[in-house]
């Protein structure tokens, strides 16, 4: 991973050398660089406050879409079939769009970009989720849930108290991984003109004309993200782990 | 086979229950009255895990009737939630909760399921951990102990419940040789101070011990039923004497 990193900085800064490269549009010892550069970093805010918001709403609303997948009436179950299929079938993008231009026509409702996008990207992660959250539940032994029985907890306290702390340690790199997938999906959101990293890059292109330069730091500028989201959630994974000497 | 004058605090009256084309129980009757100590014991898959299962509500009987301390278990919510409040279940597997310390093992059911305040269940649980005699390891997690300690610890869980019957799902089973023993004194113990329990066991030093009446199973029915000291020596059936030829000469 390290020895990538280097080799791909260094094919960067030596590209610098050759006539090919402008590097001065994002020089930060330059006033137009470091306004330029300034320009692309403040594209994170939206981006992460976008993910965060996104993921959040699509854990819970999995969570809800997955409960009635692990009930034994036929008719329950195939509610959560029906939603998981339906939203895993429609790429994002094209959600994305119906959801900002073709809803307001429908609903008669104007939506903000913002909430557009947060819309899109929590209904398209929430089946992914959705079916994360039911395998984990089923990896809990069912002696737990005989256990839990014996001492007379309700369906509720069992689930919040026995089942989902067990099953959310389990699935917490599952749902990492969906964080970092968010962090990248969030990027169509600039095409409805959502102010985020990708959209502040076409930005900047189209008045500076150096594509390569920009889409470069725009490149970096998501590694440096995920990379330190990975990090995070593999820490957040063994203090968990950590608890449970199992 | 009562003890004298006392009610049946449990009723098994014909009950049945299949899995699929397997009949686990096949018209099964048993009474026990207020404190008195059964052991049920037979060969595997003869249906005595499915029968104190089903006097829990774990497993629904298909036909018959099953009634705890004059309240019948139908298959309605109401009923079941009324049952489950007097009866604790110790398991083969433990199954205590890998994810709480010792401590919140005990005092979850008490503070969810009884409404207790949590100092109240707190005395509670640590009453019982006394009773087990493993005081010293309320902080840790399950998977710190010895399945011995373990076992004890799930027994203290059911005994927060404060439960009017105990049933034991082969408590011993799963242990070492060297652990089985910690678990059956506790056991002993329990028995002496006058609760009602089932126990689904081999030990056969422990039902000779304890129990008021043996149970044979095989094949889903109860073949036999006696003393202790009667079963042992003088069983009636051959089916019960090639039972105990293979579980007494090791």
């Amino acid at each position: 991973m390290k020895i990538l990193l280097i080799g791909f900085s260094l094919i960067v800064l030596l590209g610098g050398c050759s006539g090919n490269w402008g590097w001065y549009v994002v020089n930060p010892m330059t006033e137009s660089g470091s306004i330029n550069l300034k320009f692309l970093i403040s594209g994170l805010y939206y981006t992460i406050l976008l993910s965060v918001t996104a993921i959040s709403i699509s854990v819970v609303v999995g969570l809800v879409v997955a409960l009635p997948g692990l009930s034994r009436n036929r008719y329950l179950k195939a509610s959560n079939r029906v939603y998981v299929e339906i939203v895993r079938a429609v790429p994002i993008l094209v959600l994305l769009l119906w959801v900002y231009y073709g809803m307001p026509q429908l609903a008669g409702i104007a939506i903000g970009v913002f909430w557009a996008g947060v819309l899109a990207l929590a209904l398209s992660d929430s089946a992914f989720e959705a079916e994360i959250f039911r395998a984990g539940i089923q990896s809990v032994d069912k002696g737990q849930y005989e256990a839990a029985h014996s001492i007379s907890l309700s369906y509720a306290d069992t689930m919040r108290f026995v089942i989902l702390p067990q099953a959310i340690r389990r699935v917490l790199p599952a749902l990492g991984n969906q964080l970092v997938y968010m962090l990248k999906m969030s990027s169509l959101v600039s095409v409805i003109g959502m102010q985020e990293l990708t959209r502040k890059a076409n930005e900047l292109v189209v008045t500076e004309y150096r594509p390569l330069e920009v889409y470069t730091i725009l490149v970096l500028e998501y590694l440096v993200l995920i990379l330190i989201v990975s990090a995070g959630v593999r820490w957040l994974e063994r203090r968990m782990q950590s608890d449970v000497s199992r | 086979m009562q003890a004298s004058g006392t009610e049946p605090i449990i009723r098994v009256e014909g009950v049945s229950k299949s899995f699929g084309d397997f009949q686990a129980l096949k018209n099964v009757s048993l009474t026990v009255a207020l404190g008195e100590r059964v052991v049920i014991c037979g060969p595997s898959g003869s249906g005595k895990s499915t029968l104190i299962r089903c006097i829990n509500g774990l497993e629904q009987h298909q036909s018959g009737a099953i009634v705890v301390d004059n309240l019948e278990l139908d298959h309605s919510a109401q009923s079941l939630k009324s049952i489950k409040v007097k009866v604790g279940m110790v398991f083969q597997q433990f199954n205590l909760f890998p994810h709480l310390t010792v401590l919140e093992n005990l005092m979850l059911g008490p503070v969810r399921a009884r409404k207790l305040s949590k100092p109240k269940a707190r005395e509670l649980a640590e009453k019982y951990l006394e009773r087990v005699r493993i005081p010293e390891q309320a902080d840790k997690y399950p998977g710190q102990l010895s399945g011995g300690q373990q076992q004890r610890v799930a027994i203290a869980r059911s005994l927060c419940m404060e439960p009017s019957i105990m049933l034991f799902d082969e408590p011993t089973s799963a242990l070492d040789p060297e652990m089985i023993n910690e678990v059956l004194d506790v056991m002993a113990e329990l028995a002496t101070s006058g609760m009602t329990m089932i126990c689904v066991t081999h030990e056969t030093g422990f039902a000779r011990r304890v129990a008021d009446k043996v149970v044979f199973m095989d094949e889903g029915e109860i073949v036999e039923m006696s003393e202790p000291e009667k079963f042992f020596t003088a069983p009636e059936t051959q089916r019960c004497r090639d039972f105990l030829g293979k579980i007494l000469h090791h």
